[in-house]
């Protein structure tokens, strides 16, 4: 100890990122904020990968013709874009990313309660990922991502590859809920009640609870998958005796939940912008934190409204029309107190907070459009039309990545101790917001005037709605590199920041940027709740002063 | 980094007790084994449908399962749940050689569960009462049987899976134990593997009466 006291004014401080060096030390960590750094540039380079091939789609749709690729090669772009998006990116996302760093740190912990299965489960997602990149080189997979039967266990390709892909990369969606859940019941600091935590913890928690119930039902539809092919046991094979539905049901009890696993830790995210930015205490705390947990539990019992068109009778229609509508309820919960929340508050405009809007815009139309298609009447028009690519996009891209990309800049300064440059942070989110709604939103129009999903030739008439979406696809690519550079260039050029650059409550800005290996020198005490923005106040501070 | 000289070698860092980190390993385990159960919820639903499908089909063809061995099988099971749990007493009482005594023994049941298992399988493949594609036995009325046994070998697959992983589970406790690293102060990796090994037990309760006894 002694000996360190006098190096320390002369030397930088002992963080996590400069603890130990060299890559041994990143490939055998322990600490949960290393591991969340692991799954940072993992989970880009996954996006990056997938963003190329959204971009390449949009491309082949510039024009009514096949101009770049065959049918065969579309048809296995848009299903490797659709499984990357959505297991490899979209699911890890915020929890295995922004959760790994921030949660132990936000409710006074050292680290996750299992260090050692948190390293697990980022080496069991590159598993994943590495064999979902060799079934595209072992022929590729033309199902689509939902691998609905009985097309996936016929159509040519790597398809049992892929499927084992995703059966893997679920048991790192496991471990991380199972460690999360863990945390959060046993490492709490003293004082840190249930209601003292802050509510990106409890969008978390609920998205454990929904990790461990639901996967596993995945994890088993998709080994019976693997079986039918490799042995064609019958299960689904109508010709068999089987029922090719029947898998449909499987894959929608978990995959309807799954979009809870995409939205929810996206909401917790949204409820940390919203207070600091409008330093402001949160309106109805209590009642955001119950959503999300109602919102778990609800979300079991909606799977049914993928399957209107399916066959499925009219009394089980019904049924899950009106329990979709419940849904809508929590979540108008969670819109409603955090418009309240701005309200009289005084908002700031910072990066973060321009996604928090963008994310209230674009989220809000995605959650509309969803009441159109949770009625069955509108649905059997929309179905398997342009409206539901618009409609998803909206939801998980205009909500969860919205989300997201607010928490990594929000979070950016006090994981690597550098600000990012605000000025081209907010050109960034503005670039973002134009070709995100300039991609998108034609294909609401193309979709009610009847253009199918899926299709790469379509009718002239349709052109111009597509030519506007490609234009915005470039704009979008444009803004995400812009921000890939402002984050970028800021992790090593960047000021340095101080501790609390936005002047936020919870705990992770009580202490240094970037964090000490073990968080905190002492255990923390708790003396305020997470959003106390009447009670007390803290002069934010950007830069730390040292150049 | 060192901590306070009374923290105990197995004490991890970033707990503040023992008693810490055995509830969070406890409740870790827990959720892991509810994970499990709701994989075979998975399959037990594929069982119900079919079977709601096909009554007569499932009843005919459940007659050619043999209720002996499956008897037998599920009494091995048990007493196995017993010894583990014996032996985790054993640990609790700082009985090391007891300890591992009743480990073995645990795993020599396991081992006798899975020789039973090949011997039905044996006899199934050499009927040809296979699943899907390759069932070719014609003894049994009713419409495609094959789907009785994809859902058999499926679901016993998986359990006889689980068993496996249990011996090596059991194996690495074993041999943790014989090196001292357990004593009544700290033994929550056996009281976990023992957790398991109840869940394997467990689902093999359910899966008895449900293929080889319901009529
Ligand atoms: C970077 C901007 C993006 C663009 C330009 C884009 C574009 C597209 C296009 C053109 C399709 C094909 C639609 C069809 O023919 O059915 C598609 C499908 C899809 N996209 Fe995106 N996308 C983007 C980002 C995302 C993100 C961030 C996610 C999820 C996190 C996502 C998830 C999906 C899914 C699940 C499908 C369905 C694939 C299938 O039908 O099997 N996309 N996207
Ligand atoms: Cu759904």
């Amino acid at each position: 100890m002694s000996t360190a006291t006098t190096a320390e004014n002369t030397q930088e401080k002992v963080n996590y990122l400069n603890v130990a060096r060299g890559i041994k030390s990143w490939l055998f960590t322990m600490d949960h904020k290393r591991i969340g750094i692991l799954y940072l540039f993992s989970v880009m380079a996954m996006f990056l990968f997938g963003g190329i091939l959204a971009l390449s789609i949009r491309l082949e749709l510039l024009s009514p013709g096949a101009d770049m690729m065959t049918a065969d090669t579309y048809n296995q772009v848009f299903t490797l874009h659709g499984a990357i998006m959505i297991f490899l990116f979209i699911i890890p996302s915020v929890p295995a990313i922004l959760g790994n760093f921030a949660l132990p740190i936000q409710i006074g912990a050292k680290d996750v309660a299992f260090p050692r299965l948190n390293l697990a489960s980022w080496y069991v997602y590159i598993a994943g990922a590495a064999l979902a990149i060799y079934a595209i080189i072992a022929g590729s997979v033309d199902t689509g991502w939902t691998f609905y039967t009985p097309y996936s266990t016929q159509a040519s390709g790597a398809v049992i590859t892929m499927v084992l892909a995703v059966f893997i990369l679920g048991f790192s969606s496991i471990f991380t809920g199972i460690n999360f859940i863990a945390t959060i019941h046993k490492l709490r600091a003293p004082g840190m009640t249930w209601y003292k935590m802050p509510l990106f913890v409890w969008g978390l928690y609920a998205t454990g609870i929904i990790q461990v119930l639901a996967t596993p039902v995945l994890g088993i539809t998709l080994v019976l998958l693997i079986l039918e092919r490799a042995f064609g046991i019958g299960i689904f094979d109508p010709a068999m005796g089987g029922d090719p539905v029947l898998f449909q049901h499987f894959f929608w009890f978990y995959s309807h939940p799954a979009v809870y696993i995409m939205i929810l830790p996206g909401m917790g995210v949204i409820s940390e912008l919203i207070s600091t930015f409008s330093h402001r205490k949160i309106f109805g705390y209590k009642a955001i934190a119950y959503s999300s947990v109602a919102i778990a539990f609800l979300s079991f019992g909606v799977w049914g409204h993928h399957m209107f068109v399916s066959g499925q009778s009219q009394y089980a229609t019904l049924i899950f029309s009106f329990l979709t509508f419940l849904v809508a309820i929590p979540s108008g919960v969670k819109m409603f107190n955090w418009v309240s929340t701005m309200y009289k508050g005084s908002l700031t405009f910072e990066t973060p907070m321009l996604f928090t809007l963008t994310f209230f815009f674009t989220f809000a139309i995605g959650g509309l459009t969803g009441i159109f298609l949770g009625a069955t009447a509108t649905d059997v028009h929309l179905t398997d039309t342009y409206f539901i690519v618009a409609h998803f996009h909206y939801v998980m891209m205009g909500g969860t990545i919205m989300a997201f990309f607010g928490g990594l800049y929000y979070w950016w300064p006090k994981i690597w101790g550098r600000m990012y440059n605000e000025a081209w942070g907010q050109i960034s989110a503005l670039l973002v917001f134009l070709g995100f709604n300039l991609t998108f939103f034609p294909q609401f129009i193309a979709g009610t005037q009847g253009m199918p999903r899926r299709y790469f030739l379509y009718p002239d008439k349709y052109q111009m709605l597509n030519v506007v979406s490609t234009t915005g696809s470039w704009i979008l690519a444009l803004g995400l590199v812009v921000m890939a550079v402002v984050l970028i260039h800021a992790m090593k050029w960047g000021r340095k920041a101080g501790k609390n650059p936005w002047g936020a409550l919870t705990l992770e800005w009580m202490i240094d940027s970037p964090p000490p290996p073990h968080n905190f020198e002492e255990t923390p005490k708790i003396e305020h709740g997470p959003y106390d923005h009447d009670k007390v106040l803290v002069k934010p501070d950007k830069y730390s002063g040292e150049a | 980094m060192s901590h306070g000289g009374d923290r105990p070698a197995f004490l991890q860092h970033h707990f503040s007790d023992a008693e810490q980190q055995r509830e969070s390993a406890k409740l870790g385990m827990w959720i892991f084994l509810l994970t499990e159960i709701l994989l075979f919820g998975g399959l037990f639903g594929f069982y119900v449908f079919f079977r709601a499908w096909n009554p007569e089909m499932f009843i005919n063809a459940h007659e050619h399962l043999n209720r002996v061995l499956g008897g037998i099988n599920t009494v091995v099971l048990i007493v196995s749940s017993l010894t583990i749990a014996l032996a985790i007493r054993s640990i609790q009482l700082n009985e090391k050689k007891k300890t591992m005594w009743f480990l073995a023994t645990t795993i020599l049941l396991a081992v006798v569960f899975l020789v039973i298992k090949y011997f039905e399988y044996e006899h199934k493949f050499h009927l040809g009462q296979l699943p899907g594609q390759f069932y070719t036995y014609t003894g049994i009325e009713g419409t495609n049987p094959h789907i009785f046994f994809s859902v058999y070998f499926a679901m016993t697959g998986l359990h006889g899976l689980h068993v496996i992983f249990g011996i090596l589970a059991i194996g690495w406790v074993l041999w943790r134990t014989k090196k001292g690293e357990f004593s009544a102060e700290y033994h929550t990796p056996v009281e976990m593997v023992g957790l398991y090994w109840h869940l394997v037990d467990i689902i093999w309760i359910f899966l008895f009466p449900l293929l080889y006894l319901i009529g």
